[in-house]
């Protein structure tokens, strides 16, 4: 059987500092937008009170902006990483159809006002525990189990998330238009929906949560081989897949209560990160995924509200430039 | 030792193996070989606990699979299967780099950068050892495999059918480093093979299974008769003693 | 694992898939009769017949079918259980079709709508090909991926363009499945996905082995490229064009596949009868319901699909874990 001779991948130390660039562009990108949404066009005089509310406001955007990329970024990469699959989202396991029939059942039965009179820390955790609560459940009673079945727990998810997407596509049909609307806001990854109240909370359980994905790294390397491999280099493969599975659930709550369901962005970014990272290893497809994932969403952000006003619109933007870049990247390196 | 009790595999019901009860003794090559179905991978991930049998017990080297943390048995067996599709896209060190990790946890220090440059080098990949997975030929990527499992550095090697993919010279070759490795090292290798012949050329010992349960066991001297074979591979076979080793002919 | 069954099973197999269709066909004959319009009543009982019923019920069984054989030959270009249909991104061009035709022109009649959205459809099959092709197919990844990145680029232009315009509600209730206002001269479109059913049948061999991955499909002779893309155009025509005349059908590409290959193994020729059964059972069983429950009105397919197809498929699903 004659050898098959292929173009060898250029020396790692010809990579290196090619993904050392983009990490460096990355993170002046990041620092750049996060100055610039800070410090562009404040209103009122310099020093003056309005101005310091202006730029309070503002900070608090930031600081949600970047939790909220972290936390989609993140969770998107420990999702493909347990699940050895890099088609799905958090999402297909039914958390972002939850918060819908959630936010739908509220306006459903008590109008649309009960929207904004319920906002505030308590909803919020409320929400949260009422996700991470499902998501525990249903990993643990399906897949953590003697007869445990990863593909059957996905496939369940699925299923759930579809249900409650009809429950709520029932509960939306018979409300108003004008509910629709005030409804629909919500329902798209939208900044304004940001409670500051609740991002000290989230940036501690998100911080948490980072220290123990860090701490993991290694092993995530070896879970992302698939079950035989992580079987056989002696990994508790279950207790594993559950545990990460559950930080996932954690990290989308805490995205998800924020500023709504964000489907498709964890997803993008964390599909870039793999192309553009140069290395399958966690340490660092990890910190580069959360590098853009904030350049993408603070660089976004910058633009859309000061550049062109339409910041309502971020994560239809985002959606529409990623997935460009992410097409003419592919069709420009022939290959995945 | 490798000891099964009373193992058997059933799904729904189907019994695909069992009852087995088998003690395979430390040190040396062992071989399982039998028709196809007769069970012989079920067998060895059964011992190497990436499946759970029905009813029974294994032990490896004294431990308990079912029971003995993962990590402890990660040092003491190893296994590999056929089909290894990788989702990471991984070049060679990185993969052999892998099998370190139940002695290092991931941080590799210089005594791993050594076994990891020995599993490479036995195997003959030393060239290799930059290029992503997906860029070398079947055979190449199974030598890969391989030396991930050699770096593993277990006393147990459970291989399954290592052999499939490799051109003459590197079949004869990994025969020849899994022999080394049982002969200098003293490890214990237990591998299903499909050819009789390199089972008969290399083995201390062959296990013969047909449809599901353990026909006969001995060395390739006494394994390699004519009526045995045909008992268990179902054709006519005739038996060559003319050589260094028993040499199955069953071609035409 | 697959496990054949031992030989006496045989004769209960042979039996079990003409079984199984005489029970869909029944199906089919009982959805032709029920409906809040009384057939016998009146002398145009029999003119109803032909311009609500049949056409109702031939959507059903076309689009059952199509959907659910659309999911199954995704999986197996991809070789993942959990590609649907709708990541080859045509639903979203669609959308676009749809919308764009009536922000241009609003008083057109619904078959010119159906129509330039399924056109609209077919282009982006085309674009979507004419992607793949330029790029290499060796990981299976490839074509779901691209599909989910095209159709996240369609979709967010479309939102866009309807949130300027106030039109997403209206979006929402077209795409909703339903087979209500399935009448003649209102579906005819959807014989198209016929067409595609009958091509895939015919081609299930080749996807099949295409199935198998890029080196067994070359070293049988089969040119795996081609097959792809073929495999690739038929499930999204017809995916763009049901969602244009009945609009999003949940589950039947994804799981119907799954529960099918979950029983008996990934045999795609002989599992292919069944998927198709299994999607038109699903589909007229959910519609007979919808047209029942609350008598003259009726709940769109989709809806009753939606929620009690999960409870109908989670109980299934965990009886196949508890098999083992």
């Amino acid at each position: 059987m004659a050898e098959v001779l292929t173009r060898p991948a250029p020396a790692r130390a010809l990579r290196r500092p090619r993904i050392v660039a983009r990490f460096g562009i990355l993170a002046l990108i990041v620092v750049a937008a996060a100055v610039g949404v800070l410090t562009w066009n404040v209103p009122g005089e310099p020093g003056s009170r309005a101005f310091w509310l202006a730029v309070n406001l503002r900070v608090v955007s930031v600081a949600t902006i970047a939790l909220v990329a972290c936390c989609q970024a993140v969770a998107t990469v420990l999702f493909h990483t347990a699940t050895a699959n890099r088609i799905l989202t958090p999402s297909i396991m039914g958390f972002d159809a939850l918060y819908v029939v959630m936010q739908t059942a509220l306006v459903f039965f008590f109008g649309s006002s009960a929207l904004s009179a319920t906002d505030g820390l308590l909803k919020v955790v409320v929400q949260s525990v009422l996700m991470v609560g499902f998501a525990t459940l249903l990993y643990g009673w399906l897949f953590a189990g003697r007869r445990g079945n990863l593909h059957i727990m996905l496939l369940v998810g699925v299923v759930l998330g579809v249900g409650f997407g009809s429950l709520s596509t029932v509960m939306q049909r018979l409300l108003t238009p004008s509910d629709f609307d005030v409804l629909s806001a919500r329902l798209f990854g939208n900044l304004s929906n940001s409670d500051a109240e609740y991002l000290p909370w989230g940036a501690l359980v998100v911080a948490v949560v980072l220290v123990i994905v860090w701490r993991a790294r290694h092993r995530l390397d070896v879970l992302a081989l698939g079950r035989e491999a992580s079987v056989n280099l002696g990994l508790a493969y279950r207790r594993e897949v559950v545990g990460m599975l559950v930080l996932v659930a954690v990290l989308i709550s805490v995205s998800t209560t924020m500023v709504g369901p964000m489907t498709f962005f964890g997803f993008l970014v964390a599909t870039l990160a793999y192309q553009l990272a140069g290395s399958a290893q966690h340490r660092v497809v990890l910190p580069f995924a959360v590098l853009l994932g904030m350049a993408t969403l603070l660089g976004g952000y910058f633009v859309l509200r000061h550049v062109f006003y339409a910041a309502g619109m971020l994560s239809i933007i985002i959606e529409f430039v990623g997935g460009v870049f992410f097409l003419v990247y592919l069709l420009r390196k022939g290959s995945l | 030792m490798i000891s099964l009790t009373d193992v058997t595999m059933t799904y729904g019901d189907l019994t695909v193996l069992g009852p087995v009860t088998l003690d395979i003794p430390a040190g040396g090559v062992t071989a399982l070989v039998g028709p196809n179905g007769a069970g012989k991978s079920t067998l060895l991930t059964i011992v190497g606990r990436l499946t759970t049998p029905t009813t029974g017990r294994v032990s490896v080297g004294g431990h308990d699979v079912s029971t003995t943390p993962g990590r402890t048995l990660a040092k003491t067996v190893s296994i590999l299967r056929q089909e290894n599709h990788f989702v990471t896209r991984l070049t060679v060190r990185e993969l052999v780099g892998f099998g370190r990790f139940p002695h290092s946890q991931g941080r590799l220090n210089a005594d791993d950068h050594a076994k990891v440059d020995e599993a490479i080098a036995f195997l003959d990949l030393t060239e290799l050892s930059g290029r992503y997975l997906d860029q070398l030929s079947g055979g190449q990527r199974q030598r890969a495999y391989v030396a991930m499992v050699l770096a593993q550095d277990t006393d147990y090697i459970l291989l399954d059918e290592p052999l499939n993919n490799l051109d003459m010279k590197h079949a004869v070759a990994m025969m020849g480093q899994l022999r080394r490795a049982a002969d200098e090292l003293g490890k214990t290798i237990v591998i299903v093979v499909h050819d009789i012949n390199f089972a008969a050329a290399y083995a201390d010992r062959i296990v013969a299974l047909a449809d599901g349960r353990v026909v006969h066991v001995g060395s390739p001297g006494d394994l390699m008769t004519s009526d045995t074979l045909e008992e268990v591979f179902g054709t006519p076979v005739e038996v060559r003693r003319d050589g260094p080793y028993p040499l199955a002919v069953y071609y035409r | 694992m697959i496990v054949t069954a031992p030989s006496s099973r045989k004769l209960g197999h042979r039996v079990a898939l003409p079984a199984a269709a005489a029970g869909v066909a029944a199906l089919v004959v009982l959805s032709l009769f029920v409906g809040a319009y009384d057939l016998t009543a009146d002398a145009f009982g029999g003119e109803m017949f032909f311009i609500s019923r049949v056409p109702r019920t031939l959507a059903l069984v076309l689009a059952g079918c199509a959907m659910a054989v659309s999911g199954l030959i995704m999986q197996l270009l991809t070789q993942n259980r959990f590609v649907e249909p709708s990541t080859t991104g045509t639903s979203e061009w669609a959308a676009l079709g749809l919308l764009v035709t009536v922000l241009l022109a609003p008083g057109a009649p619904l078959l010119v709508r159906m129509v330039v959205a399924s056109v609209a459809a077919f282009v982006g099959t085309m674009i979507f090909i004419g992607i793949l092709r330029r790029i290499s197919l060796r990981s299976s990844l490839v074509v779901p991926l691209i599909g989910i990145m095209l159709g996240a680029v369609v979709s967010a232009f479309t939102t866009y363009l309807a949130v300027s315009t106030n039109s997403l509600q209206m979006l929402g209730t077209w795409f909703m499945g339903s087979f209500t206002s399935i009448v003649r001269g209102r579906y005819e479109v959807l014989w198209v996905v016929a067409i595609v059913v009958l091509l895939v049948f015919l081609y299930a061999d080749r996807i099949t082995v295409a199935g198998l991955g890029r080196d067994i499909a070359t070293s049988v002779g089969l040119d795996h490229t081609r097959v792809m893309l073929i495999g690739t155009g038929l499930v999204a025509v017809a995916t763009g064009v049901t969602t244009v005349v009945v609009g999003f059908l949940p589950f039947l590409g994804l799981v119907v596949p799954n529960l099918v290959s979950m029983w008996r193994g990934d045999n795609a020729r002989a599992n292919l009868p069944w998927v198709c059964l299994g999607g038109v059972a699903i589909v007229v069983v959910c519609d007979i319901v919808g047209r029942v429950i609350r008598m003259p009105f009726e709940v769109p397919v989709s809806m009753i699909l939606g929620v009690v197809g999960s409870a109908v498929f989670i109980t299934l699903l965990l009886r196949m874990r508890a098999r083992g």
